[in-house]
């Protein structure tokens, strides 16, 4: 390692954009949360922490809230055991035509999210989308996913199909990084295909799933384009405050309130923040 | 590609099945953008999802969509293209430069460095775009082709990537060698570190490129003006038309304007295979 503040001159200009990019935003969220709007005079007034104490009280944000998190606590361990699978499967050398399987189902992470959606809800919809074609082909008229009851899965399935190929990936680079010299040792020792996933496979990737399941967390916390898009769609279904995400942006562009529109987005940044951070410390202790 | 295990197992029947169905799953709505972009509007409503049309409209859906309001179509895609150039070639060079820095010099304030950068990467981004907004909004930089490309020059993840890539790939003695020969250290940057770094900067870019060409969020907000749009929120724009009240019979523009989307990034990825697997492998190793 070169002791020296030259170092300085190259991660100099990614701290200089991070700071105008992140630090000032975050800056400014809080300063603007700490303000509100007065209502006959015009101007802002310093209202300390009222807009919190708001946020905290708010029926919409909860039930928000509530939605994201019965979201993350299906559609994540379900995304994540599916890019397992076809890790450890596209691993194991029992596959054909392995190479092909890794590149076509990572495909779908190259599509952007925006025209992923556009698709499904096509797809989704009755006027020309194969749910109404199945609907014809059974004769019925009850497949009807942008409908109330199965909006939340259906825009789960648009995540995971999203997704599933770039958590594969990961886990699969992880598994690339096992020496060859483990499996020997455990062939030597007699154990077969379960035991070697468990006792080799599994441990190596402890690290890749800490991350991906942070990633994911984060993710689901932040959800907006699908259910956003999918509106148009459903304009009854999804309400203005179906994610945290869309609360905050429809307080800021359709309400002008733009103060409490910052209250939430830091208590839904500090919220994420705690959960990963807990997911990450409990990955590394059992690590130990 | 080497085998996981000596025992060399046999290939599963049963295994690839299993996994041939979640391909279909992969691929159907995939096959079903491709064959619905060959289909005239009418042709939409009446033929099966999975087949095609009565008509071959491909071309024809091409031009309409390429023509269609002037040509925005084609705006937004240039406006696309330079917001991936700048925003992505940006974003790679600063995190090439940082990863290198953090990895090959100990200097005061890198531990702060790494906490901040941490921390930061925790709090959701999209919960940093009222803000942003706001903020560039007051500094008159909204509807403003810096509003999108300043954001995205920042890549955590390629960060990331790089600092565990320069670790490995840049040998201390080479460095020093070369301080040797009297060269300075930017010099060393970029005729010694570069090529080096190749792959995990064809992997950092790459993935730059992604994340730039399929942003949303931030452009939804930052700009009103539709001859500033990237072909996503255009393609919204479009759909939004095609639902609406007084809604416009474009169905096939939105289908056949998202396969134009999906086809540069897919092709990138299939050419680019061998460089982003394995930047990607060495990025695994931590």
């Amino acid at each position: 390692m070169h002791r020296d503040t030259k170092g300085w001159l190259f991660v100099g200009p990614f701290l200089a954009v991070f700071a105008l990019t992140f630090l000032a935003p975050i800056g400014y969220a809080i300063y603007l949360s700490l303000f509100r709007d007065q209502a006959f005079f015009g101007g802002t007034v310093f209202v300390g922490l009222d807009n919190y104490v708001d946020v905290i009280r708010d029926p919409k944000f909860w039930e928000s809230f509530g939605r994201v998190l019965a979201f993350l606590v299906v559609q994540v361990p379900v995304m994540l055991i599916l890019a397992l699978l076809a890790a450890l499967a596209i691993d194991s050398a029992r596959l054909h035509a392995a190479s092909f399987f890794r590149i076509v189902i990572f495909l779908p992470y190259a599509v952007p999210g925006v025209v992923a959606v556009l698709m499904w809800g096509f797809i989704y919809g009755n006027n020309f989308g194969l749910a109404a074609d199945l609907n014809d082909l059974f004769n019925t008229t009850s497949i009807q996913p942008l409908s109330g009851r199965w909006m939340l899965p259906s825009i789960a399935n648009i995540v995971t199909w999203e997704f599933v190929g770039y958590n594969m990936l990961i886990f699969y680079s992880a598994l690339r990084t096992v020496p060859e010299e483990l499996y020997e040792a455990a062939a030597i020792d007699g154990a077969g295909t379960v035991r070697t996933i468990r006792a080799v496979k599994l441990p190596a990737l402890r690290g890749a799933i800490v991350i991906a399941t942070i990633f994911s967390i984060i993710g689901s916390f932040q959800l907006f384009n699908e259910p956003n898009i999918l509106r148009t769609l459903a304009p009854n279904v999804i309400t203005t405050y179906f994610t945290p995400n869309m609360y905050a942006y429809n307080l800021s562009f359709a309400g002008q309130q733009f103060n409490y529109s910052a209250t939430v987005a830091i208590v839904m940044g500090v919220i994420t923040a705690i959960i990963a951070y807990v997911v990450q410390l409990r990955g590394s202790r059992e690590a130990l | 590609m080497s085998t996981t295990s000596p025992l060399r197992p046999k290939r599963s029947p049963l295994l690839t099945g299993l996994m041939l169905l979640y391909l279909v799953y992969t691929l159907v709505p995939l096959v079903w953008l491709l064959l619905s972009a060959t289909k005239t509007q009418s042709d939409l409503v009446s033929s099966p999802g999975l087949w095609f049309g009565d008509k071959f409209a491909l071309f024809a859906n091409i031009r309409d969509t390429l023509t269609y309001d002037n040509g925005i179509f084609l705006r937004w895609l240039g406006n696309t293209v330079l917001y991936v150039v700048v925003g992505a070639g940006g974003a790679t060079l600063l995190a090439t430069a940082a990863g290198y820095g953090l990895a090959k010099y100990k200097f005061a304030g890198r531990r702060a460095v790494f906490a901040v950068l941490l921390g930061a990467v925790a709090i959701p981004g999209t919960a940093l775009a009222v803000p942003t907004f706001l903020m560039f909004s007051n500094l008159g930089l909204t509807n403003t082709i810096w509003a999108i490309i300043i954001p995205s020059l920042i890549s955590p993840f390629g960060l990331y990537l790089m600092w565990v890539y320069a670790t490995d790939a840049v040998p201390y003695d080479l460095l020093e060698a070369a301080r040797i020969d009297g060269a300075g250290e930017v010099r060393i940057f970029f005729t010694v570190a570069l090529r080096l770094l190749a792959p995990g900067i064809v992997t950092t870019l790459l993935f730059a490129v992604v994340s730039t060409w399929n942003n949303y969020f931030l452009p939804l907000i930052m700009l009103s003006k539709p001859n500033l749009y990237p072909l996503t929120v255009g393609l919204t724009q479009w759909s939004n038309q095609a639902t609406g009240v007084g809604a416009r019979p474009i169905y096939n523009l939105v289908i056949t304007g998202s396969l134009l989307t999906i086809v540069p990034l897919v092709v990138a990825f299939l050419l680019l295979q061998r460089f982003w697997q394995s930047g990607l492998t060495a990025g695994g190793v931590k």
